[in-house]
Formats: C-alpha cells, structure tokens, sequence
C-alpha cells in the first residue's frame, strides 16, 4: 500500500513538471488501483498548478531536413521546414490538440448561412519581427501569393477555391466559388503564415509574428531563434532561445537524445522503441494521428479496373500483422478510407475489414484473371518499412491464392518515375485537419493528387453537398456514406494509421499529444518549456 | 626550362584537360538521371501545371548543351549559380561546406598519416615478429569494419554512460561523455571545433590507417631487399638508422600515393561518416541535392571533388619525382 502511496506520489510529481500527459497518467494511475473517474480529477487539479518555467534554450534534433530547404511557407514539404515555419511563423488560425480552431492573428471569424462568404477579424497591434503591425492588407496579399501559380505554393489547392478577397479596416472577408463549412480549417494550414505584404518581395526572409525570431538558417544543418519580444501571446513561447538541429541519421539522433544534446527527436523508429523506454530520463511518445501508409491501385488500368480484383487485395492483406510488424505496435488499422478517430465527424461504426483468405479467394476467382504475376512496386523511402509490408502482403496474398509480385523500386526518382505512374504502388500520406480536405485533394475525380485514379459521381455529389453543409448531423451521415464508397469501389488499400512517434527528455515540460502533426503538431519548442 | 619545371608543367595542363573531360562527364552522368528537378522538387505534389512552370523558371527546357556551355562558363568566372532548389548562391554555401571538409580531413590526416607512417617503420623493423602481427591485426581489423558500423561502435562507446566514459570522467574530472553530433558553426572557436569533431576523426583514422600503413611497409620492407641495405647493416648501424636514413628516402614515391589517395579520400569520401554524425560538410551536401535533381549544385560539387582528386594524385606524382634522384637529373 505504502509503495502504491510513493508511485502515485511520483506520477503526480511528473504531471506537475509537465513531464506526462493525462492519458498517461489515467493508464498508470488506474494500474495502481486509482478508480479512473478519481484519476481524472486528480490529474486536472494537478496540471492546473504546473507552471510553465521561463528561460533556457530548447533544442530539437529531426530528420527530415535538408541542405535544398528555404524559409519560403510556400514550398515547405518536409518536417524540418515545417518545424521551422511553425517557429517564426503565425497563421490566421491553428488547430488545437483536441481539434477546435486556436485563434492566433484571427480574433473571431464569422460565416454567412451558406458558408460562401467567411470574415476574419485581425486581432489588433500584433507585431511582426521587424516592428510592423499585422494588418489585414497583408492578410490579403498573403492568400493572394499562394493562389498565384508562380509561387508553386503547396496550399494552391486550398486559396484557389476562393473568388474574391477583401481588406476592410481590421476585417478580412473571403468569398468563395462554393461553399465550404471548413474555411477555418483550411486556414490554419501550415503554408498560409501571414507575412508583411504577403511577403511577396521576399518570400523567404523568415520575417512574421511568431513567437520566435530568426537568428540562424542553415538549411540542412540548424536553425537557431530568438524570443520575439513583442510576441502577442504570452502563454506560449517560454525559452528564450530555441535550436533545431537536422540529425537525420536514427542512431545519431536517438544518440544525442540520449546524451542530452538536444531535449526532443522527432521520427523514433518503432523497432528501437522498446529499448528506449528503459533509458532514465527520457521518455517516448506515441500519438495516434491522421498520417497513414498505403497501397495504392490505379482504377482505370487493367487488372485494377476490375473491383473484384480490388476487393480480392483489400481482402488479402493482413492488417493486424501489418500494425504489429511495421508500426511495432504504434498504430492502428486501417479500413480502405482515409479517415479514423482523428477527425471530427468520424463514423466508428464502419465495420472493419480483416483478412480474409477465403473472400480473397472469391473474388480473386470471380475477377477472372488470368494468373499472370500482379506487380506491387515499393521502395525503401516509400514509407518507413514499406519493403517489408510490401513482403508481408505479398506472403498473405500468395496464401490466398493470388499471384501478387514484390518488385523493389529505388528511392532515387520514386515520387516521380513509379508513384502516379505505375498502376500499382506504396505510398504514404500525412493527413489533413478536416474530412473535407482529405477528400478533395485525392479522392474528388477531378484532384490534382488523384493518385487512384478513382472517379465516382456519387461520390463526388456528397463531398460537394457536406463541404457546404452546416448541420453537423447531416454532414456526418454524408462523410459515412462517402467512407462506404471509397472503402469498397476504391483503389485505396490502407493497412494502417501510424503514430507519431517522438522522444523527449524528462527536464521538458509541458508535452501534450497533438493528434495534428508531429511534434505538437510543429509547436513542441514553442509551447514546451525546460522543467 | 629545367626538367623537373617541364614536367611538373606537363601535368598541369594535363589536369586541367582531365578536369574538363570530367565537367562534361558530371554534366552527362547528372542529365542521364532518371526525372528532373522540377520533378524532384514537387515529389508527390506534382501537377503538370506546376512543373511546366518550374521548369520554365529554372530554364530546363533550355537544351542540354546550351546549359552545358552556359555553365562552363559560368564557373571560369567564378559564378557558379544559384541552387535551383532554395535560390542560394552555390559558391557561398559550397565555401562553408567546403571549408568544414578540409577541416575534418586536415584532423583526420595530422594524425593517421604520421602515425601510419610511424607504425609502418615499426611493422618493416619487426617484420614478421609479434609487433609486426599486432600492428597488422588491429590496423586490418578497424579497416574492415564499414565506416558506418565503426561509427556506431564509437558512439556507442564514448557517448553513452558505459565503464569507459565513467573511467575517462574519473580521469578528466568531467562527465567523460563524448558529444554524438558533430555540427561545427561559424563563430566556434577552434578548439571548439576539433572537440565537436573528435568521434567523426577517430573512425576516420580507423578507416585509413592499415592502407597508408601496410603500403609504408611493404615499401620498406622491398627496399630492404637492397645491396647497400646490406651495406648499411655491415657497416654496424642499427636498424632503426637504417630504415629511417637509407630505406625510408627511396621508399617515399610509393608511400606517398597512397597517403595522397587516402587524402582524396577523406574529402570526397567520407559522405557515410558524415551522415552519421550529422557534420555539416560536402557530401551531404551533395547527396540532398542529387536527390533533389539541383543539378547546377551538383556539377558545382562533382567538379570540386574531381579538382581535389586530380590535384592530389598530380601533387603525388610531383612528389615521386623530386623524392627520385634519377628522375630529378634525368641523363
């Protein structure tokens, strides 16, 4: 009993640093015999009065990071820029962990009924870097830049949906070519940070109204920053000094995590993830998230234009296996749609698909192929453990009878020369922050990242019928209904929904599981602080 | 025009016409890679609109031998462009990168090509006796090891909290723990960098030693063979004198291509040491943009490492014929 008394007296201990997440604490609080309902309590009463220190330098070690990147929003495409963006950076909103809207430069938005015409009130005197205030010009002429092609912003998909925009006093006011009930959404994507006259002169000159200031950029190397003292929010932004170091090499990274050289790493690889939990002093988190690794079938070429064909793969992969073997446990299934719990207005009642040697069978017989290897092409830098899945599903595919075929690609010219060209291939995807944008950018017929070559009518009427639909009932059913679609005409086969996995040291304080991105979704240096 | 002038001359100008062979090798290796940069830089996020217009940006529907001679010269003016990719100017993040290599190959060389050296006369000394076979042994071993795994193998040893790194605190007074990344920045002080630096020199010493050390010996060992060797031996020196005044100088040609080979080598090279300790040099450099199709970085960069390759083994074969007597006064 007196020793139950000590470990709950620790855990409380590790919750007033900071060092543990509710749920972490519910887990080994409840193992201690604490009923849940008085754990949950109890954990409120003492997050409460952990108190954010100031002062210190944060260094985050991560892969991901290379000599090419540029401080440009526009052209951030892997998580070191993201990080880095997300540092000296403010949008007109974020997402917060439980996946309300985080009012940053935007103070309060409003819609019209039918959701075509949103205002965005600027919150007043927000500073940027350079001593200039926020206006809503520079709002304007922000969105206005990523909808121009030249800048080859990766969020052209998500400005060109809006026909007219507008700077009036402190009030931003879009109007769009068809409803869209996610605006907000699809603002607090993490390319739109708002930059002094759109930062259309210098695009990438690092300058905005984040929390921190741009001291070093070295691209591929570190990237150093500085309090922005002016900075409008004072609950976040603690250290004074933030590193990010680019260690994308695993041992070297989970190495100076271990030695202490930097306070958190990003991307811990699951197979490690075991021995890495019995090292004092640092601990491992594992956040279920949006991101998912797949299979993907163009609809359109033979043997793919055949759903039975489909239907017989989708039945032929082992998921559980998959989420064992690849994601070391760290994961989840998947269900042939590119949605889980993660989202709003998730269905969880969408019965979920297993292996099933004798369907797989049935379908396989009824597709009428004629026995010829079916090729699934792969490469090491596909996803993490994308030539053993491959490998896997091919071992429980030949059980069922199919004559599925391995053919290992090389990472070299694989997004260019196999992904969207061959019609049989793994990939992966990040996730979005709404259902509605998950959708549009590769399941609608007409999407630019139509990777599946899936194109389905109905499909494409309730997607445009739920983006402009306010009723939150209404739209979940349209969502389900979509999910129904996708996970039994599509050419999606999605074994799996992986966790990101991070580790951080036990003097940060301050953690809270993001289900957004990595890293708190981008925000760990900025919102953490050294306990 | 003296002899020794001439020829050193003759090589000169055979370098440089090598080193223009190779720029229109590197130009045509980096055309024949599969998919362009546009493509490289969009990945998964490519539309044919927006590749059409990055491609127009960057000038790639220009024809290859027109960027070829655009190129060419460029870099005999000393403008070498700017990365397709991030818009920075090559030449600026090429002189950093650059200068952090020679650094960790100037370590790295101060200390395995004497030492090397020095192993290798006690090897020629002890031949075939148990100094011989130690020496031997341990120097084959580290270089069989793949760099990689060697590099492993210190981290593990000198960064972890383990008996060894107690043992060094104990000695040192400090924790004895050892920094696993290696990154070196403008302002560091120069003792700073070479402690920042020590894990990555330490498996680079392991990697070159037994090549520069096995060739000193056998040298040696070959000139040993000699009549006035024996001479020497009769006329009562001993064998250390020997070795070092009469073997030694006849010896250098041989030894000196390989400690010039192992040069080259530990700047064009030593990419996977690099990565592994996450040091900010060259060749990581040139990885991400081969990566990323920044083909004007990655000519720039192929380029610089062909000049230093040639430029050694030129500066060896220099070497070889001042160290010859009979080349120096050919009859």
């Amino acid at each position: 009993m007196n020793d139950k008394h000590n470990q709950l007296d620790w855990l409380i201990s590790r919750v007033r640093k900071g060092a543990m997440s509710r749920r972490e604490f519910l887990g080994r609080s409840t193992a201690l015999g604490v009923s849940a309902g008085l754990a949950g309590a109890l954990f409120g009463k003492v997050a409460l009065a952990q108190e954010a220190k100031k002062g210190g330098t944060i260094k985050v070690g991560m892969q991901g990071g290379e000599s090419t990147n540029s401080l440009d929003p526009a052209l951030a495409a892997s998580e070191v820029p993201f990080q880095v963006n997300m540092t000296w950076g403010e949008m007109l909103v974020d997402v917060h962990p439980d996946g309300t809207i985080d009012y940053r430069i935007a103070e309060e938005i409003s819609s019209s009924p039918d959701a075509m015409e949103w205002k965005f009130k600027i919150r007043k005197g927000v500073e940027y870097h350079d001593g200039s205030t926020v206006t809503a010009e520079d709002v304007v002429a922000t969105l206005k830049r990523h909808t121009d092609e030249k800048s080859q912003s990766g969020a052209l998909g998500i400005v060109q949906g809006i026909a007219d925009m507008k700077a009036e006093g402190d009030m931003v006011t879009l109007k769009l070519s068809s409803a869209s009930a996610d605006l907000p959404y699809l603002m607090a994507d993490y390319h739109l940070i708002i930059q002094p006259g759109g930062g259309v002169d210098a695009p990438a000159a690092g300058i905005g109204a984040g929390p921190y200031k741009v001291v070093v950029n070295e691209p591929g190397v570190r990237h150093t920053f500085q309090k922005h003292a002016n900075y409008f929010d004072s609950s976040i932004g603690h250290a004074d000094e933030v590193e990010i170091l680019v260690i994308n090499d695993n041992t070297a990274r989970t190495a100076a995590l271990q030695s202490g050289q930097v306070h958190m790493i990003n991307r811990v690889d699951p197979k490690i993830v075991e021995l890495l939990k019995g090292v004092p002093g640092v601990s491992i988190k594992a956040v279920a998230g949006r991101g998912h690794y797949v299979f993907i079938m163009h609809c359109d070429k033979a043997p793919f234009d055949n759903n039975d064909m489909r239907m017989a793969l989708k039945y032929a992969i082992n998921r559980q296996e998959m989420v064992d073997k690849i994601l070391g446990g760290l994961g989840s299934r998947g269900n042939d749609f590119p949605i889980n719990a993660a989202y709003p207005l998730f269905d969880d009642t969408i019965e979920q698909r297993d292996y099933d040697a004798a369907k797989a069978k049935e379908y396989y017989d009824k597709a009428g192929h004629d026995g010829s290897p079916i090729i699934l092409r792969t490469a090491p830098g596909a996803f993490p453990g994308a030539v053993d899945a491959a490998n896997l599903f091919a071992a429980s595919a030949n059980a069922a009878g199919i004559p599925l075929q391995v053919k290992l690609e090389p990472d070299d010219g694989y997004w260019s020369n196999v992904w969207n060209v061959e019609p049989f291939c793994a990939s992966y995807w990040g996730g979005r922050p709404v259902q509605d944008q998950m959708y549009s950018t590769a399941y609608l017929s007409t999407a630019d990242w139509n990777d599946t070559k899936f194109k389905n009518a109905k499909f494409d009427e309730l997607l445009l019928a739920a983006r402009g639909e306010l009723d939150a009932e209404k739209r979940k059913g349209e969502y389900s209904e979509m999910a129904h679609i996708l996970r039994d005409e599509g050419g999606l086969i999605l074994p799996m929904f992986n966790d990101f996995v991070s580790g951080v040291s036990d003097t940060i304080g301050g953690w809270v599981d993001d289900p957004n991105g990595e890293l708190m979704n981008g925000r760990s240096q900025v919102k953490c602080w050294l306990a | 025009m003296h002899p020794v002038l001439k020829l050193v001359v003759q090589r000169l100008a055979l370098g440089l016409i090598l080193l223009l062979a190779c720029s229109a090798v590197i130009f045509l290796g980096v055309e024949a890679l599969p998919g362009d940069t546009a493509q490289a830089i969009l990945g998964q996020s490519a539309t044919p609109q927006a590749l059409a217009n990055l491609r127009e940006k960057m000038g790639l529907d220009q024809p290859p031998l027109t960027r070829y001679f655009q190129w060419l010269g460029g870099v005999l003016t000393g403008d070498l462009g700017t990365a397709l990719t991030n818009g920075a100017d090559i030449a600026t993040s090429i002189g950093q990168r650059l200068g952090n290599t020679l650094f960790l190959a100037a370590c790295a060389a101060a200390i395995s090509v004497p030492l090397a050296i020095i192993l290798g006369l006690i090897a020629a000394r002890h031949a075939g006796k148990w100094q011989d076979k130690l020496i031997s042994g341990i120097t084959l071993t580290t270089i069989s090891l793949p760099e990689f795994v060697a590099g492993y193998f210190v981290i593990f040893l000198l960064t972890q909290d383990n008996w060894l790194t107690q043992g060094i605190g104990w000695l040192t007074g400090g924790s004895g723990r050892l920094l696993p990344v290696a990154m070196v920045f403008p302002g560091m002080g120069f003792w700073e960098r070479v402690n920042a630096i020590i894990l990555p020199v330490i498996v680079l010493v392991l990697v070159v030693l037994a090549h520069m050390m096995r060739m000193t010996r056998a040298a040696i060992l070959n000139v040993m063979q000699s009549a006035y060797i024996e001479t020497a031996e009769l006329k009562g020196l001993s064998p250390m004198t020997v070795i070092w005044r009469h073997a030694f100088p006849n010896a250098i040609a041989p030894v000196v291509s390989v400690v010039m080979l192992n040069l080259a080598y530990l700047v064009v090279g030593v990419v996977v040491v690099e990565v592994v300790f996450g040091y900010n040099a060259l060749g990581q450099y040139l990885v991400d943009h081969v990566t990323k199709r920044d083909l004007p970085v990655v000519q720039a960069v192929g380029l610089i490492f062909a000049a230093v390759y040639i430029g050694l083994n030129m500066l060896a074969d220099v070497i070889g014929i001042l160290a010859n007597p009979r080349l120096r006064h050919p009859k």
